[in-house]
């Protein structure tokens, strides 16, 4: 489904992380860890689409990937089912709208404001997003972050759900409770690391 | 694009959202510029013109710092980046809802504050029309301007160092089109000319503005 080929990853004109290569495929779901300020965050980001690829190739399915970063793109002041109908309809698929509030336990929530759910629920709310994007391949940064045991294990479930669907992922996450069923793998991506500070062009210009 | 729309005018429209911040605040500003020259009405009503203008140019630059920061702290940004539209059309929906939320306001009550400035009363079309055409380019060009200072702490003067500077042309044009209706003069060349300038500006700066948002997301 995805596979990299010696990419290189750059940020603020210095390369980060040389050679990384990998591939993912169809129900199974890969754990990128490292130490802070590695690049765990830039190598989804440039995956995702958001940043230029510095050298290497990515291979993938074109419209292939779901991206949910570390902000949730939730809008306070509208409410959790305008926010999804806004993504719903932007992506064509109003059609799941009623299916994604039901499998993300959202329906009881709908008329309320996005501003006034606690942070679980709005981990929730932008998994339930990407949910409705339709896409195979799912990029998480950090989707623990202010989430309880609980609803640690419901991210699981979600999870579990969308590999055995014949969906993808790829998380960066330092939490342990992620239980994904022996359906993941884990990269660590410090071998990767580069060694001297390479400064690189302007990256506007890339 | 409509759903685009849709949504930036009910945020806009929610609790929070600043609409009528800048309406209010061009209200005062001509008023305090009234009570600073103080009750001659002549010379009043002969700087109305362009006294509205100016008042309406700050106004609109008031409300940009907000237009894309907001989106871009909260993630919504890069998800529009990443989703099926191009950002081109994000970036003219959110242009659009400004300007309704903006600069059409500004345009219909300015002559109502033209009364106050003993504005001539043939210049109240004048003044309303040129501010119709005119606020667009403002808000286009105010865009551009907050496209390039997402992501900066106190961005906000920055903006208006950046943007005040572009609004010149718009401002010279705008305020003479003002002037002339006031005074009855023939109004053709400056009117077509704010018309030309404002529409141009709507096509290309929404491109610009996409580029670097673009290079701003990285």
């Amino acid at each position: 489904m995805l596979r990299l080929s010696d990419v290189s990853i750059a940020r603020a004109q210095r390369v980060l992380l040389e050679n990384v290569s990998f591939e993912l495929s169809s129900g199974e779901a890969l754990i990128v860890t490292g130490p802070n300020g590695l690049g765990k965050t830039t190598l989804l980001r440039t995956i995702a689409g958001l940043q230029p690829l510095y050298a290497g190739s990515i291979e993938a399915d074109e419209d292939a990937f779901g991206y949910a970063g570390h902000a949730t793109a939730i809008k306070p002041s509208l409410s959790v089912l305008e926010n999804l109908m806004f993504w719903a309809t932007l992506y064509g698929r109003e059609a799941h709208l009623g299916q994604t509030l039901e499998q993300f336990n959202l329906t009881t929530l709908k008329a309320m404001m996005a501003g006034q759910l606690s942070a679980g629920q709005e981990r929730r709310l932008s998994l339930a997003r990407l949910f409705l994007t339709g896409r195979d391949i799912w990029i998480l940064d950090e989707p623990t972050v202010s989430l309880d045991r609980s609803s640690v294990a419901e991210l699981s479930e979600i999870l579990k759900n969308h590999l055995t669907a014949g969906g993808a992922a790829l998380i960066v996450t330092h939490a342990d409770g992620l239980d994904l069923g022996g359906m993941e793998r884990q990269l660590d991506l410090s071998p990767f690391q580069t060694r001297a500070k390479r400064v690189t062009t302007d990256e506007a210009f890339l | 694009m409509i759903t685009l729309l849709g949504r930036e005018l009910k945020v806009a429209f929610r609790a929070g959202g600043g609409f009528g911040y800048a309406l209010i605040f061009f209200f005062i500003i001509v008023l305090m510029l009234a009570f600073g020259i103080g009750p001659e009405l002549g010379l009043l009503s002969k700087i109305a013109p362009g006294a509205l203008w100016v008042c309406a140019l700050l106004a609109c630059l008031l409300s940009l710092d907000r237009l894309f920061s907001l989106d871009y702290e909260d993630g919504t940004l890069e998800q529009l980046a990443l989703a099926p539209v191009p950002l081109e059309t994000v970036v003219l929906a959110k242009v659009t809802a400004h300007w309704l939320t903006t600069g059409l306001p500004l345009a219909l009550i300015a002559p109502v504050l033209g009364f106050f400035l003993g504005l001539p009363e043939q210049g109240f079309l004048w003044v309303f029309l040129s501010l119709l055409v005119g606020t667009p380019a403002l808000s286009m060009i105010g865009a551009f301007g907050a496209a390039l200072t997402i992501g900066l702490r106190r961005g906000g003067l920055l903006l208006s160092i950046l943007v005040l500077p572009l609004y010149v042309p718009t401002l010279i044009f705008g305020a003479e089109v003002a002037r002339r209706g006031a005074e009855g003069l023939a109004i053709g060349t400056p009117f077509a000319l704010l018309s030309a300038l404002s529409f141009g500006i709507f096509a290309f700066l929404s491109f610009a503005s996409a580029a670097v948002l673009r290079i701003n997301l990285r």
